[in-house]
């Protein structure tokens, strides 16, 4: 087994070059290096230009996302091990613009996340004196699995649907709203409603899954869009037959 | 309840009805009447017998009831697939018309022809 | 979301990568996906072979007969073979995917996922099987 692995990262430096290059590096490979490792031991001894996202290097942070052999993955959770001999391609996300290096611009998620009102809303609020909302283990587990999301994008990169059409609300703010509309202290699902049933909300999805196999935390997205879409659709139909009725 | 494009549930319900429908019955339907009969795996069922079942009024309106969503099925995925595989969601006007022009039109020719059954 | 954004020296250009027209090449999944999404015109053809039976069969034996030996004909059979495993890709991968789109509680317990998708093929099966016994069985 080889002491050493090729990383061969995409380069982009908007100051002096139109198109992203890649450019190899040999870094040392122990059994227990990530990804993540690999490229730190290049900033800190081969070439300090290079940039990346970082921080918590345990799965949680969300920040280190990029794609490893064309697959998104956390950078942090990828062995170098488990691509011997090598090279290992390391490319930012793809899906977005590239600011830098490996560095991408979230600015799009950030809006969208933004707009689905991914809070606990309230008609009117309980004082404090009543007491917690209590909520039952089963009642928790509705929403549970939807409020693993760390945010890493890794969704965004495998969808295909955005990258043909960035106004597409996206996989993982779909399932922050889903986490938000199946929690039974909330009660904005209709204000949620308004803005995930526009063409570029659920509608746009044509439920590849790719954003499910590839999300670390088994959030899966593509089921809490499906669901979301029968929902949406009962809802309409109810509106339809029963006007009065929808809040 | 106010959407801005209040026919895509409508659209989502015929193409997840139609998916059902085709997933249910076409397979055994292409199966018999495409490639065990005309290669005479199994023996068809002779004239009598086939005007007699599709002619039932339950037959009628299931034929009748399958090929329309299906063919909206067809539609709705289709339109989706010239958007996302081939990019071309710039004429959606035309694929629209297309993909559920079409289906509305093979939804007349299905009740026409379940009619005209004897 | 804004797009528009001035590049300065100090805000310098983004890399855009602009998305292939075989983007659906590129990984196994992608073409998989295209392939379920085309066998909807396999669906449209079921429905254009149904309603050429209903025609057929409306018409008389003889126009019924007439339509039996069309089938045969090497490449209407070819089309119906295809269509037939497009159908099939349809529905497994339909079926499979309906315990991620239905989510059925019972009892106040969610039932697991695998159940759900067996009932579906239960349904296929049953569904057959009567569409068999319809046709073909002597009552």
């Amino acid at each position: 087994m080889s002491s050493h692995i090729t990383l061969r990262v995409a380069r982009y430096r908007p100051e002096e070059e139109a198109e992203s290059t890649f450019e190899d590096y040999e870094v040392p490979c122990p059994r227990d290096w990530v990804v993540l490792d690999g490229l730190n031991h290049v900033k800190d001894q081969i070439d300090g230009t290079l940039s990346f996202r970082w921080s918590c290097r345990m799965g949680i942070c969300g920040s280190c996302g990029m794609l490893v052999n064309g697959e998104p993955k956390l950078t942090c959770a990828t062995f170098l091990a488990d691509y011997a001999p090598g090279p290992i391609r390391v490319e930012p996300l793809r899906n977005f613009p590239v600011i830098r290096d490996l560095i991408v611009e979230l600015g799009d998620f950030m809006g969208k996340l933004t707009r689905v009102k991914p809070w606990i809303i309230r008609q009117v609020e309980k004082p404090l004196s009543d007491g917690e909302y209590r909520q039952t283990p089963e009642q928790l587990d509705e929403y549970k699995q939807f409020s693993m999301c760390i945010n890493c994008m890794l969704c965004y990169s495998a969808c295909p649907i955005y990258g043909l059409d960035p106004h597409f609300i996206g996989p993982a703010a779909i399932a922050l709203a889903q986490r938000y509309n199946l929690d039974n202290r909330d009660e904005g699902a209709s204000e949620r409603m308004r803005v995930l049933s526009e063409h570029d909300g659920i509608w746009g999805c044509t439920f590849v899954g790719e954003c499910t196999k590839v999300c670390p935390k088994h959030v899966d997205p593509a089921a809490a869009i499906q669901r979301y879409k029968l929902q949406a659709a009962l809802d309409w139909v109810k509106g339809v037959v029963l006007p009065r009725a929808t809040s | 309840m106010e959407v801005r494009r209040p026919i895509e549930p409508l659209l989502w319900l015929l193409f997840s009805a139609g998916g059902v429908m085709s997933a249910l019955l076409a397979p055994v339907v292409l199966f018999l009447f495409g490639i065990a009969f005309p290669l005479g795996w199994l023996a068809p069922p002779d004239h009598a017998r086939l005007l007699s079942v599709i002619g039932h009024p339950l037959a009628r309106v299931a034929i009748f009831v399958v090929c329309s969503l299906s063919l909206f099925h067809w539609a709705h995925r289709f339109r989706y697939t010239l958007y996302d595989g081939l990019q071309i969601k710039h004429l959606n006007e035309a694929i629209n018309s297309a993909c559920y022009g079409g289906a509305i039109l093979g939804t007349v020719a299905a009740a026409y022809l379940v009619w005209q059954i004897p | 979301m804004n797009q528009q954004v001035a590049y300065t020296p100090y805000h310098p250009r983004w890399h855009r990568q602009r998305i292939s027209t075989y983007w659906w090449l590129e990984r196994p999944s992608y073409f998989l996906f295209i392939l379920r999404e085309l066998s909807s015109l396999a669906v449209a053809w079921f429905v254009a072979w149904l309603l050429l039976l209903v025609r057929a069969v409306s018409g008389g034996a003889a126009a019924d007969q007439q339509f039996l030996e069309w089938a045969g004909h090497p490449l209407v059979l070819a089309l119906n073979v295809a269509c037939f495993a497009f159908v099939c890709l349809h529905a497994v991968t339909w079926f499979n995917l309906a315990p991620q789109a239905m989510v059925v509680h019972v009892a106040g317990r969610r039932v697991p996922g695998w159940i759900i998708a067996a009932s579906n093929y239960a349904a296929l099966a049953f569904t057959t099987a009567a569409v068999v016994a319809l046709l073909l069985f002597r009552w």
